[in-house]
């Protein structure tokens, strides 16, 4: 007989009405949002060139200052905010897709073909990804949708020994074994009977991949392989500022700032999903 | 008020009772009770919305005697005995009455003296031994934790005399070479030995009471028999009294001097055994004993209850059963029944009782009366023998040779080191529009068995044979089209549905997958009718497979299985996870869709009953091979083989002068990654002899149809 669970016994998260960290985490995620959606049509002049403002401190009329070619530094994060978007966007999407599909084939298929995808995945694993990323974007050429390509390329992996982790433990369950009992095919099986039920972590580690991203589209910008002049991207803008760091501290810590927040915020939620999800620690 | 009333004059009528049973029992009378409850009541849940899962239970359990608490799943049972224990879960509290162990108030007492009591004067033991020892402290330290804890001792002898103690206690719960298996882990015993482990821990306090919580209901029959026979056997060496939690009426009527049936948080019948079992009073209780298959309602439909237990948040007015109750009377609905007293031995809660013993008895016959009837008409035509198929008609399914091994694998480099036989060459012949029944104990091979049939594990040898085709070599592509044709239905209706699909989604996926109705309108209306079949209705197509309860999602797998209309479909334990009066609706089911449409059904299961009731043909698996098979009759009436001899008088009947012989095994299954020489059985047959160890035998051919895999000079043949 089954006892009936009992409320409020075991730790439950709370709830985020009750946690000013995840208040505030969720908060700045809803602004980088809206700064990167709006961005295109504030009527911001990221590229404007004003030579007598150039490395202007913060002020009344350029509310961070400008950088070394006179642009407004705030118009220029704000910009950068919709390309960080993009990329964690773009690489997510792509290398969870990808990867779940892979992962989740190589362990509905067995075999020959799930012992040759683990040794592909260990080899991914093996490499520095930064490293691996820098080299594909110097093949692929500077430019947004290589630099996505090359952090996609890295990132999958993650997400395929994930998911093939939770086929794995999925693909004996009863149902699994009605649907093909009903003839239904392994591609049907995988989309529909196992990877909705293996959803709730990809998702969270979804999650932390897309701070991952951020930051590494920041790096390769920060080396030059990423979104090219005049384009603003907060790894483009470090660059640039770091030559006059110690005139003008505010052209890289604007940008700065602006990542470290977004990374942090992204995680915080991340974090606070996955203990949402994870049933042993709620009662109910 | 009207409850506190009750439950105040509740308590004249069960003592009167248990004075009389306990006097039968010879035990010290009324004033000698180890255990008196009187108007428990225990609350789960926020004080907003309470949850009453105990309310005002009355028992009393004379030494040496053997009470039986019955009832279904979340009726309170389970909740009863961890009030007893005042073991509540977080939030759990008991908020009336009183507990009295030995003439001493429990409740009342602060926890410290509470947790001497416990594992001391009274003892618990639980359904799953698996989860309730330690995994990483050897069995012996395990018991020898328990007789510290309640032995007050001289610590410098201690050790010695601990020793002692755990061996004899192991012996009395028959551990053979208790030395040595003390110094095991848990992992190294099998399910049976464990819960004597178990036992042997309860024992170390020399408790007066006993509450097992189904205590057997995780174990086969053949261990549980032996370890029945172990708790009666260790209740008569020490005189303690047994409060005996449990779903099951065979175990019941084998074990208990007398019982209380629960319902909704409440007990509404108490009697002896003797009496319960010749003439249950109350109409829940007639309810669960007609729900039972048994061989003898084979021509008709089983009694079913409609409706569902009801929540136990709200307050209740009148009767709990009274709105499934098919004998109700209009006050049962206002009035809250009180006891009444049937005769000396059995006190129901029940208005038709009213009017003194002779109106309860008239309702009983006129009901009784209306039971038989539908049976013996349903009898006259033996649909069985109209289905049954002309001789010499080929079969629809037949294997032969079946196979299904699974590697070991070792090592570094994953070498394949030996395979566990799960299936070693099994023949079955499944006809049309007839049941065969595989049994089997748990792991023997049985589900193996009906998954290597379908492919949905890979035989690794043998023919699987149907229309004409070997199922085992086709290619996929043709295979895939042939599912349409055989179905399966699973165990656990929780986990045998996608729980993100709809129902009308998962009902039409078959159709959808193989082609058979592309158009999404005509399939939902299929869909529809399916379900209005099972008895769900088509509202639940837009609904998750959570929102139902296990009875109801056990049909909708069922209107799963039938939207390819199969021809054959594989049932493995389809009503091991359900209560009895909701297998009974799922028998129903399958027999009348079994008549309407002509399905075969190859029914996996251990549970004999339902074999009675539902299967034409019978085999009897062991470790991987049949050792028996033949028509329902014969094998139920006249087993040949040792282990179906075995197995079958294993079984908890509730015909009280079924005189069976009783064959007792000793020992659990061995490994079928080791199978044992020669007969497999032969290590635990009584009537081994020196030449079974050398070969299997070979089938004997008792007739047409009756074959035994034994030596001719044992089956007699």
């Amino acid at each position: 007989m089954r006892i009936p669970a009992v409320r409020g016994g075991a730790h439950r998260p709370q709830g985020f009405q009750h946690d000013p960290l995840l208040l505030l985490a969720v908060a700045i995620l809803a602004l980088w949002l809206l700064a990167s959606l709006s961005a295109p049509w504030m009527g911001l002049q990221p590229n404007q060139i004003d030579l007598p403002r150039i490395l202007a401190p913060p002020n009344a009329q350029l509310w961070l200052g400008a950088d070394d070619l006179g642009r407004p530094v705030l118009d220029r994060v704000l910009m950068g905010a919709g390309t960080a978007l993009a990329v964690g966007l773009g690489v997510v999407l792509v290398s969870a897709i990808g990867g779940a599909l892979i992962g989740g084939f190589a362990a509905l298929g067995g075999g020959l073909w799930d012992r040759l995808m683990v040794r592909l995945i260990d080899v991914f694993l093996a490499f520095p990804g930064i490293l691996l990323a820098i080299a594909l974007a110097g093949i692929l050429g500077p430019g947004l949708g290589n630099l996505v390509i090359a952090l996609a390329a890295v990132g999958w992996v993650g997400y395929a020994r994930l998911a093939r982790a939770q086929v794995l433990s999925l693909r004996s369950r009863e149902h699994v074994l009605a649907a093909r009992a009903l003839g239904v095919g392994s591609g049907r099986i995988l989309l529909r009977h196992l990877l909705p039920l293996a959803a709730a972590p990809l998702m969270v580690e979804a999650t932390f991949g897309m701070a991952a991203a951020v930051i590494s589209e920041a790096g390769l910008s920060f080396l030059g392989l990423g979104v090219q002049p005049p384009d603003a991207s907060w790894g483009s803008m470090i660059r640039d500022g770091v030559g006059v760091l110690l005139v003008a501290p505010h052209l890289v810590l604007a940008p700065g700032i602006a990542l470290l927040l977004v990374v942090l915020a992204v995680n915080r939620v991340g974090d606070a999903w996955r203990d949402y999800l994870d049933v042993r620690s709620r009662a109910d | 008020m009207v409850e506190q009333a009750g439950a105040e004059r509740g308590v004249a009528g069960p003592e009167a009772g248990a004075a009389g049973a306990a006097g039968a029992a010879g035990a010290a009378g009324a004033a000698g009770a180890v255990l008196e409850v009187r108007g428990l009541r225990t609350q789960l849940g926020g004080a907003a919305r309470p949850v009453t899962v105990v309310d005002g239970i009355d028992l009393r359990i004379a030494p040496g005697e053997t009470l039986a608490l019955l009832g279904e799943s979340g009726c309170g049972k389970s909740m009863t005995a961890l009030s007893l224990m005042r073991l509540l879960p977080l939030g759990g509290r008991i908020v009336a009455g009183s507990v009295c162990l030995g003439g001493h108030e429990l409740l009342s007492l602060p926890e410290r003296e509470m947790r001497m009591l416990r594992g001391g004067r009274m003892a618990m033991i639980f359904q799953e031994p698996q989860t309730s020892l330690n995994p990483v402290m050897r069995i012996g330290a395990q018991v020898a934790e328990a007789v510290r804890v309640h032995e007050d001792m001289d610590r410098t002898r201690a050790s010695a005399w601990v020793a002692d103690r755990v061996q004899e206690l192991l012996r009395a719960v028959g551990i053979p070479d208790p030395e040595r298996r003390a110094e095991d882990y848990p992992h190294q015993l099998s399910g049976g030995m464990k819960q004597r482990v178990m036992i042997a821990i309860a024992l170390a306090g020399n408790p007066r009471l006993l509450i097992a919580d189904e205590p057997t209901t995780a174990l086969d029959v053949t261990i549980q028999a032996q370890v029945l026979q172990l708790l009666k056997r260790v209740q008569r060496d020490t005189g303690m009294a047994v409060l005996l939690i449990t779903h099951d009426l065979g175990v019941v009527a084998e074990t208990a001097e007398r019982l209380a049936v629960m319902y909704a948080g409440q007990i509404v019948e108490q009697a002896s055994c003797a009496e319960f079992f010749a003439a249950p009073a109350h109409p829940y209780s007639r309810k669960l004993l007609e729900s039972l298959p048994t061989a003898a309602k084979r021509g008709g439909q089983l009694a079913m209850i409609p409706g569902r237990v009801p929540a136990l948040d709200q307050s209740f007015a009148g009767c709990r059963f009274a709105p499934r109750c098919d004998r109700v009377l209009e006050s049962c609905a206002t009035t809250e029944p009180d006891w009444q007293a049937v005769s000396q031995d059995q006190q129901v809660r029940c208005l038709l009782w009213r009017a003194g013993p002779s109106s309860g008895v008239a309702a009983a016959s006129a009901q009784a009366a209306d039971v038989a009837q539908p049976g013996e008409t349903a009898m006259a035509p033996a649909p069985a023998s109209a289905l049954a198929p002309k001789l010499g008609a080929e079969p629809l399914l037949r294997t032969e040779g079946l196979k299904v091994w699974f590697p070991i694998r070792r090592g570094l480099f994953k070498r394949v080191v030996g395979h566990v036989r799960a299936v070693d060459g099994v023949d079955l012949t499944l006809n049309a529009g007839e049941t065969l029944a595989l049994v089997g104990e748990s792991g023997c091979g049985k589900t193996t068995a009906g998954k290597g049939l379908l492919r949905l594990e890979q035989p690794t040898g043998g023919r699987v044979t149907y229309g004409g085709q070997d199922l085992a070599q086709l290619a996929p592509a043709r295979m895939r089209r042939l599912r349409k044709d055989l179905q399966i239905i699973f165990q656990d209706p929780f986990a045998s549905m996608n729980p993100r699909m709809l129902i009308g989604d998962i009902v039409g996926e078959g159709l959808q997958a193989l082609g058979i109705e592309r158009q999404a309108a005509r399939r939902r209306e299929r869909v529809a009718a399916l379900l209005e079949r099972v008895g769900i209705g088509a509202e639940a197509m837009t609904r998750y497979p959570h929102e139902f309860s296990g009875g109801q999602r056990q049909r909708i797998c069922i209107a799963r299985a039938l939207a390819v209309e199969p021809r054959v479909i594989v049932c493995d334990e389809p009503t091991s996870a359900l209560d009895v009066s909701v297998q009974a609706q799922i028998l129903n089911l399958l027999k009348s869709l079994q008549q309407d449409f002509g399905i075969s059904y190859l029914f996996i299961t251990h549970n004999i009953a339902v074999v009675s009731y539902l299967a034409q043909q019978v085999a009897v698996m062991y470790l991987g091979r049949l050792v028996e098979q033949g028509p329902v009759a014969d094998i139920l009436g006249n087993p040949r083989h040792p282990y179906t001899q075995a197995l079958l008088s294993a079984v908890p009947s509730i015909d009280p002068d079924s005189g069976r012989e009783q064959v007792r095994l000793s020992g659990d299954m061995p490994s079928p990654a080791q199978p044992p020489s020669g007969c497999y059985f032969h290590p635990r047959c009584p009537v081994a002899r020196p030449e079974c160890a050398q070969a299997y035998p070979e089938a004997v051919h008792l007739d047409a149809q009756h074959q035994v895999n034994c030596l001719p000079e044992i089956v007699g043949a």
